[in-house]
């Protein structure tokens, strides 16, 4: 029973790791259908940003606190240098994306081994977060307690921003139909540079709070890619109710198969199911539902 | 027009997996072992020149790609030795000329660049290597080419060419010493956790059967695909069989994150100490000291080693690359394969591969880990086992030593417990 409890834990933790992976990733696939391979390489910006702070501030215990919100911010701003570069050439061109992102993030694994070496760096994991809370014989380790809180965070601030806000209005309604969000006013070139903006900086955030849990070094980013674009596939390109659903998901039965299984033999069923999933619903878990044509 | 319909999203669906499968596909090319290449039938070694006051040698490191990270610095450790032996008047009193390729992470690639050192550069021997899987790769080549390759790196044994000279350790210097410290300290149940490929297997499948022969047991045998990030279902498992000790043989940045993971839950040394045989000086750093502190690994050579030619090589090795540098026991091995060449050839006094291997046998060198001796029938060099414990400044302390060098024994051939392994 214990041992059940802590998997549904480690399930569930998994899963928040992959849903702060993915979040950014179903803004700028699912929402601007750009499939951003780089994405990745914010998430290892983000983590260099956590090793950054640490080395000024010193203090482990404040410096998490002040690379979160920074780390958005190099993340973003990575993003946007992206787009108004790239991408803003190439919407409507998927398979250009994919390979200029992807010429993108190797670039960016370069100048990280460049400028940080190729050695692995190390972020200290603040002292109140150390160590691990224990209910009954099953235990809770802080620093995923604390990755579960940043990703219900997250969501909540992006859910609210994108229903209630007048800028998540903007983006939706450039989502469900750009002509007509364009023939209505609203500047599309300017919502898809600050969705863009807001997807890469998660994936900023994502980079900070993995440090916790890994390795930081240049390839960071391509540990996480492939599973963010899992989640974002199978939960239903547009929709952030199915990323969190989806990623919830692939965390339990990753978590559930590896501990009846063993770690290859578990990826290799989450795999598949994802694939037998995606023969029943192509379209994912969730979708949004359009009047237009084709 | 851009409409997003169903079929416009299931396109983009089927677009992503097969940028998927492109990622996964290049991310495992690094490890798959494809076999090397047939070389080429062509003179081979026959072409080595040593008429002039220079002989060319090769070194083969991947300086890109996966393994760069730990390929770099036994890189620069040949190189140290290279000018050292040099301003020393060089070998036979003639000047190293090193000739360096890139094995680029993949084996076939260390395969073709082997070929080409032997036949194009007419180099006298090659030193590199990593992995287990580019060893393999090259060995045909070196057979066949009939040439010379010095590999530094501690591998899961049972392998012996004659083209081939092994610097690091074998199973019976590195993984029976661990063991027989453990059970030494009262160890009566393993657990054993390691990455899924062929030196974790292998090992463990040695570490299966010195377990059985003396009643150790085994709790639990759990593999991690190379690259895996989350080790909290691993950790889970590994608490709950509590076992007295952890075997592990996790290769690469899963280190990093099975200890975060370890640490975080709340484990450490004194409830469950964790023995390493993958982590060095080099590793412990993007680790966290304060995550591994404590912790044991098996090894032959460790930076705080207290003999006079390691504080020498210490100093030099950071004089030439950095102050904030460390050695570790690949590096060492590399060190030490080019100066054992240098003993052969002049103990042979001749570049020829066949006096060479004629001469290697008992051939020694005062190295930093302490005296090495060439075994000239299996090719491996007798070393001293040391069993060390991490310190809090990252360094690794020697806490138990074997008694005197080691004789290799790639195959295991002296312990009755072994037998049917190779």
């Amino acid at each position: 029973m214990d041992i059940l409890l802590s998997q549904l834990f480690a399930g569930l933790s998994l899963g928040s790791v992959l849903l702060l992976a993915a979040l950014g990733l179903a803004l700028t696939f699912g929402q601007m259908g750009v499939i951003n391979m780089a994405h990745g390489e914010f998430m290892m910006a983000g983590a260099y940003t956590a090793f950054v702070v640490q080395g000024v501030i010193g203090s482990a215990g404040i410096s998490l606190l002040v690379a979160l919100p920074l780390g958005f911010v190099v993340g973003g701003l990575l993003g946007l240098l992206l787009e108004a570069t790239l991408i803003h050439r190439m919407y409507h061109r998927p398979l250009d994306t994919l390979l200029v992102t992807w010429g993108v993030a190797l670039v960016l694994q370069q100048v990280a081994r460049d400028v940080f070496g190729a050695p692995n760096v190390d972020v200290t994991a603040p002292e109140w977060l150390s160590g691990a809370v224990t209910i009954g014989d099953v235990t809770l380790p802080k620093t995923r307690l604390f990755i579960l809180t940043v990703a219900i965070v997250c969501v909540a601030t992006l859910s609210i921003a994108l229903k209630a806000t007048p800028l998540g209005r903007r983006i939706r309604a450039v989502v469900q139909n750009r002509d007509l969000a364009e023939t209505s006013g609203v500047s599309s070139r300017g919502t898809d540079r600050l969705t863009f903006f807001i997807g890469s900086g998660l994936a900023g955030i994502a980079g900070v709070a993995l440090t916790l849990l890994g390795s930081i070094g240049p390839t960071l980013g391509t540990s996480y890619i492939v599973d963010a674009f899992l989640v974002v596939v199978a939960g239903g390109i547009g929709q952030i109710k199915g990323t969190v659903i989806a990623a919830t998901a692939l965390g339990l039965m990753q978590a559930f198969f590896e501990y009846s299984t063993t770690a290859s033999v578990a990826k290799v069923l989450v795999f598949v199911v994802i694939v037998a999933f995606l023969q029943v619903r192509p379209q994912g878990l969730v979708t949004v539902r359009t009047r237009s044509l084709v | 027009m851009r409409p997003r319909t169903h079929a416009g999203t299931r396109s983009l669906g089927a677009l992503s997996i097969a940028a998927l499968a492109a990622g996964a596909l290049t991310a495992c090319g690094a490890q798959v072992d494809t076999a090397g290449g047939e070389p080429s039938e062509a003179t081979g070694a026959g072409c080595v020149d040593t008429s002039g006051d220079t002989v060319k040698i090769g070194f083969l490191n991947s300086l890109s790609g996966t393994m760069a990270i730990s390929e770099q610095t036994v890189h620069d450790s040949l190189q140290l030795a290279a000018s050292e032996i040099n301003a020393d008047g060089g070998v036979l009193g003639k000047e190293l000329e090193i000739v360096t390729e890139d094995g680029q992470s993949e084996p076939t690639v260390f395969a073709e660049k082997a070929t080409k050192l032997i036949t194009s550069d007419c180099v006298a021997a090659v030193f590199g290597g990593w992995t287990s899987a580019s060893r393999k790769a090259m060995l045909p080549v070196f057979e066949s080419q009939d040439s010379l390759l010095f590999y530094p790196v501690q591998y899961e044994g049972l392998e012996s060419s004659p083209n081939i000279f092994y610097t690091g350790a074998t199973t019976n210097q590195q993984i029976v010493p661990g063991l027989d410290y453990l059970a030494e300290q009262g160890v009566e149940s393993l657990f054993l956790v390691g990455s899924d490929y062929v030196f974790p297997r292998t090992a463990n499948k040695i570490i299966n059967a010195y377990a059985e022969a003396h009643g150790i047991e085994v709790l639990g045998e759990e593999y991690a695909p190379l690259g895996h990030t989350d080790f909290s279902t691993i950790v889970n498992k590994v608490r709950s069989a509590d076992a007295d000790a952890v075997f592990n043989t996790l290769n690469g940045d899963s280190n990093v994150a099975f200890f975060k993971e370890y640490s975080n839950a709340g484990l450490g040394p004194d409830d469950m100490p964790v023995l390493s045989v993958s982590i060095a000086e080099e590793e412990i750093g993007g680790i966290g000291v304060e995550n591994v502190e404590g912790q044991l690994t098996a090894w032959n050579y460790y930076q705080t080693v207290d003999t006079p030619e390691n504080a020498a090589f210490v100093e030099a090795f950071q004089a030439e690359y950095g102050a904030d540098r460390v050695t570790s026991d690949p590096m060492e091995a590399a060190y030490d394969s080019l100066y054992l060449w240098k003993g052969m050839v002049e103990k042979a006094e001749s570049f020829d591969v066949a006096d060479v291997q004629e001469a290697a046998d008992g051939v020694s060198f005062d190295a930093p880990e302490g005296t090495v001796t060439v075994n000239g029938d299996n090719h491996h060099i007798a070393k001293t086992a040391l069993i060390g414990r991490i310190g809090d400044d990252g360094l690794i302390y020697t806490e138990w030593s074997s008694d005197g060098p080691i004789e290799p024994d790639p195959f295991l051939e002296g312990y009755d417990w072994a037998e049917g392994l190779s």
